[in-house]
C-alpha cells in the first residue's frame, strides 16, 4: 500500500511533537519544517523507520532571506525520497543570522558530504561534525559566501541594466 | 583543526615521511588533472601514489565554476534555459526541458501530447549522444580508438537534427514554456529517419567491437566497483546507479512528458564495475532507439506548444501587425511574465542520473532561489573510494565510466 502524507506527518508528530511542524502540500511534494537541533535524528528515523523507508537523500541546499526574523534567515532544504513507495518530501530547517549551525547528516548519508560542503562555500552555513567543511567550488581563500543575498552579482554602477528604466525597483519586484 | 581540512599535499607529505619511516617504502604525490587529456574535462584529482597504486586520493573540483545558481537569481525565467544548456553539454537537451518542465509544473500548464511526444524523442536523442560519448571515449580511454571514430560520426548526425529543430549544436537553448518554439520541419524527421536506420547497425558493430573483446574485459571488469548500498548512500542515479544493480529510473518512477505511454526495458548490471557501466550505457541505447521509434510511430498531430498567451511568444507576423501581440511580445522579452509564489522540485533523468530542479518563487521576475540537483557533483565524491587500491590506468577507466561532465560538476 502506498504511503500516505497523512501516516508520514503522523508518525513524525508521534514521535518528535514539537520539533516537526508546518506540515503542508506543494504541488507533489509534502514539506515541513523540522527542529535544526533535531535534523540528524529526525533524519535518522526516517530513514530506519520500517514504514516509512526514505532511503535516499536526493538533494540538499541553503538559502537566505535577508528580510525575515533574524533567528530564521538561513535554511537549509532537504529533499528525501522513499524508493519502495515513490514518496518525495521536502525538509526545512531554519536558522539564526548570526552564526548558522546545524548538525551534519554526512554520517547519515554520504551523498550529504559535498553537498554540504556546498553549502557552506556558498552560504556560510557552518555544519557541526562535518569531517572535512572546507569549500569546495570556490577558492580557499575567498572570505565571503557568495550566494548571500547581499552578495552582489554586477558592478552596481551599470546603467545599461538598470530595472528603475522599466519601472521596478532595484531588487526586482 | 582536522587533518582533511589541510591542502592534501601537506597532508600526504606527512604520510610519506611516515611510511619512509616505517617499512622504507617511497610513495610519491601525482596530479591527475587539472588539464589531463584522460579526466575529459577540467577537475583535478590529487593521488598518492605507491607506484602504480592508489593509495589514497582527493578531488579538487571548481575549475569552471560559473556560478550559475547566483546568476539564474538575477534572470528572467526564459534566460535561465542556456545557463542549463552548460551544466551537461553533452546532452543539453535534457537540462533545457527538464527547465521548462520545472516551470511548466509551476505554471500549472498542461503541454499538448506531440510536444510531449517531440520532447521524448529529442530527450532521448541526447541520452544517446551522451552515452555514445561515454562509451566510445572508455574505449579510447583503454586503448581503443576505433569504435570511437565509428560512432562519433553519428552524434555528428545528431547534432544535425538538434540544428534542425533550434538552429544550435552543443549548447541548443532549445524549446520555450509550454512546448516548442516552432514545429519540426519535415528535414528534421528525414534526417531522424536516416539516423535511425544507419545507426544501429553501426551501434551494433560497436558492440561487438568492445564487449566480448579480451582485453577490454580485462582492463574494466572489477575496475572501480561500487556495491548498491554504497552507491545509494552516496547518492547515485542514472546507469551508475543501474549498473550497480538497482532499477531506478526516473522515467518509470516518476513519469515525465508521458514516458507512460512507452514500452522499455531498464537495463541493469550487477557488479557496479566499469564494464557494467559500460554494458548498461550500451544497452540503454537500444532502449532509446525503441522509444523514439515508438514515438514517431503514435506522434499525434496538433499544436507543438501550448496555448499560453502569457508565456509563449506569439508569432512574428502578428507583431507587426497586431498591438495585442506586441505587448505580449514586449512583456515576454523583458521578462514581466506572471508567475505565482511557489516553489517545485522537478526531476527529469539526465544521461548521468536524477537531474533536478528546485525552484523556489516570490511573484518577482527572477526565481528567488533555483538549485539544480547535478548527479555528477553528488556521485564524483565517491571516485576516490572506488579507485583506492587500484591500478592508475584502472582510475582513468573508472574516471570515464562514471562519465563526470566538469560543466556540470562545477555548474
Amino acid at each position: 500500500m502506498a504511503l500516505e502524507t497523512t501516516t508520514i506527518q503522523r508518525s513524525l508528530n508521534d514521535h518528535f511533537e514539537s520539533a516537526v511542524s508546518d506540515f503542508q502540500q506543494i504541488h507533489d511534494i509534502l514539506t515541513f519544517e523540522v527542529d535544526s537541533e533535531q535534523i540528524a535524528k529526525v533524519m535518522t528515523f526516517l530513514r530506519d523507520d520500517a514504514t516509512l523507508r526514505f532511503n535516499f537523500l536526493t538533494d540538499l541546499c541553503g538559502m537566505h532571506f535577508p528580510d525575515a526574523d533574524p533567528s530564521r534567515q538561513f535554511s537549509v532544504v532537504y529533499h528525501m525520497h522513499n524508493w519502495v513507495d515513490n514518496v518525495r518530501i521536502r525538509i526545512k530547517c531554519f536558522l539564526p543570522a548570526e552564526n548558522p549551525t546545524i548538525d551534519t547528516v554526512s554520517n547519515i548519508f554520504l551523498s550529504a558530504n559535498w553537498q554540504e560542503r556546498e553549502t557552506y562555500d556558498f552560504y556560510g552555513i557552518i555544519f557541526k561534525g562535518h569531517p572535512q567543511l572546507k569549500r569546495i567550488l570556490n577558492m580557499d581563500e575567498m572570505t565571503s559566501f557568495p550566494m548571500r543575498k547581499e552578495f552582489p552579482l554586477e558592478d552596481g554602477g551599470r546603467t545599461d541594466k538598470d530595472d528603475r528604466f522599466f519601472g521596478r525597483t532595484t531588487d526586482n519586484r | 583543526m582536522s587533518d582533511l581540512l589541510l591542502p592534501p599535499e601537506l597532508r600526504y607529505a606527512d604520510i610519506i615521511e611516515k611510511r619512509k619511516n616505517e617499512d622504507g617504502s617511497e610513495l610519491s604525490i601525482l596530479n591527475l588533472g587539472p588539464t589531463h587529456p584522460a579526466t575529459h574535462g577540467i577537475f583535478q584529482n590529487i593521488l598518492l601514489m605507491d607506484g602504480e597504486r592508489i593509495v589514497e586520493g582527493e578531488g579538487t573540483v571548481g575549475y569552471i565554476h560559473r556560478a550559475f545558481e547566483k546568476i539564474a537569481e538575477n534572470r528572467p525565467f526564459y534566460q535561465i534555459t542556456p545557463l542549463t544548456d552548460r551544466m551537461n553539454y553533452c546532452s543539453s537537451p535534457i537540462n533545457n526541458m527538464g527547465w521548462w518542465m520545472t516551470l511548466e509544473k509551476a505554471l500549472n500548464i498542461e503541454v499538448p501530447k506531440r510536444a510531449q511526444y517531440l520532447r521524448v524523442i529529442v530527450m532521448e536523442l541526447a541520452r544517446i549522444a551522451d552515452h555514445i560519448i561515454c562509451n566510445s571515449v572508455l574505449g579510447v580511454d583503454t586503448g581503443a580508438l576505433t569504435g570511437f571514430l565509428y560512432v562519433f560520426q553519428y552524434r555528428e548526425k545528431i547534432y544535425e537534427i538538434y540544428e534542425e529543430i533550434c538552429g544550435a549544436r552543443l549548447t541548443t537553448n532549445m524549446g520555450r514554456i509550454g512546448g516548442f518554439e516552432r514545429d519540426w520541419s519535415p528535414l528534421a524527421f528525414e534526417k531522424l529517419n536516416i539516423l535511425l536506420e544507419e545507426f544501429p547497425p553501426i551501434w551494433q558493430e560497436f558492440e561487438n567491437l568492445l564487449a566480448r573483446n579480451r582485453i577490454f574485459m580485462d582492463r574494466t571488469i572489477d575496475v572501480g566497483p561500487i556495491s548498491a548500498e554504497k552507491a545509494i548512500s552516496y547518492g547515485f542515479t542514472g546507469p551508475n546507479l543501474r549498473a550497480a544493480g538497482v532499477d531506478y529510473d526516473i522515467r518509470v518512477m516518476q513519469p515525465y512528458s508521458s514516458y507512460e505511454d512507452f514500452e522499455f526495458d531498464i537495463p541493469v548490471g550487477k557488479s557496479g564495475d566499469t564494464y557494467d557501466r559500460f554494458c548498461v550505457r550500451n544497452a540503454e541505447v537500444w532502449e532509446s532507439l525503441k522509444i523514439i521509434k515508438q514515438a514517431l510511430a503514435k506522434l499525434p498531430e496538433g499544436p507543438y506548444h501550448a496555448d499560453v498567451p502569457d508565456y509563449y511568444l506569439p508569432p512574428k507576423d502578428e507583431v507587426y501587425h497586431n498591438m495585442e501581440a506586441l505587448i505580449y511580445h514586449f512583456k515576454i522579452v523583458m521578462g514581466e511574465v506572471p508567475v505565482p509564489v511557489t516553489e517545485v522540485y522537478h526531476p527529469v533523468e539526465g544521461g548521468n542520473g536524477e537531474l533536478g530542479f528546485y525552484l523556489v518563487t516570490n511573484g518577482s521576475r527572477t526565481p528567488y532561489r533555483l538549485h539544480f540537483r547535478r548527479p555528477c557533483f553528488i556521485y564524483y565524491q565517491a571516485f576516490n573510494e572506488m579507485v583506492k587500491g587500484q591500478m592508475l590506468s584502472d582510475a582513468i577507466a573508472t574516471l570515464s565510466s562514471l562519465n563526470v561532465i566538469a560543466g556540470e560538476l562545477d555548474a
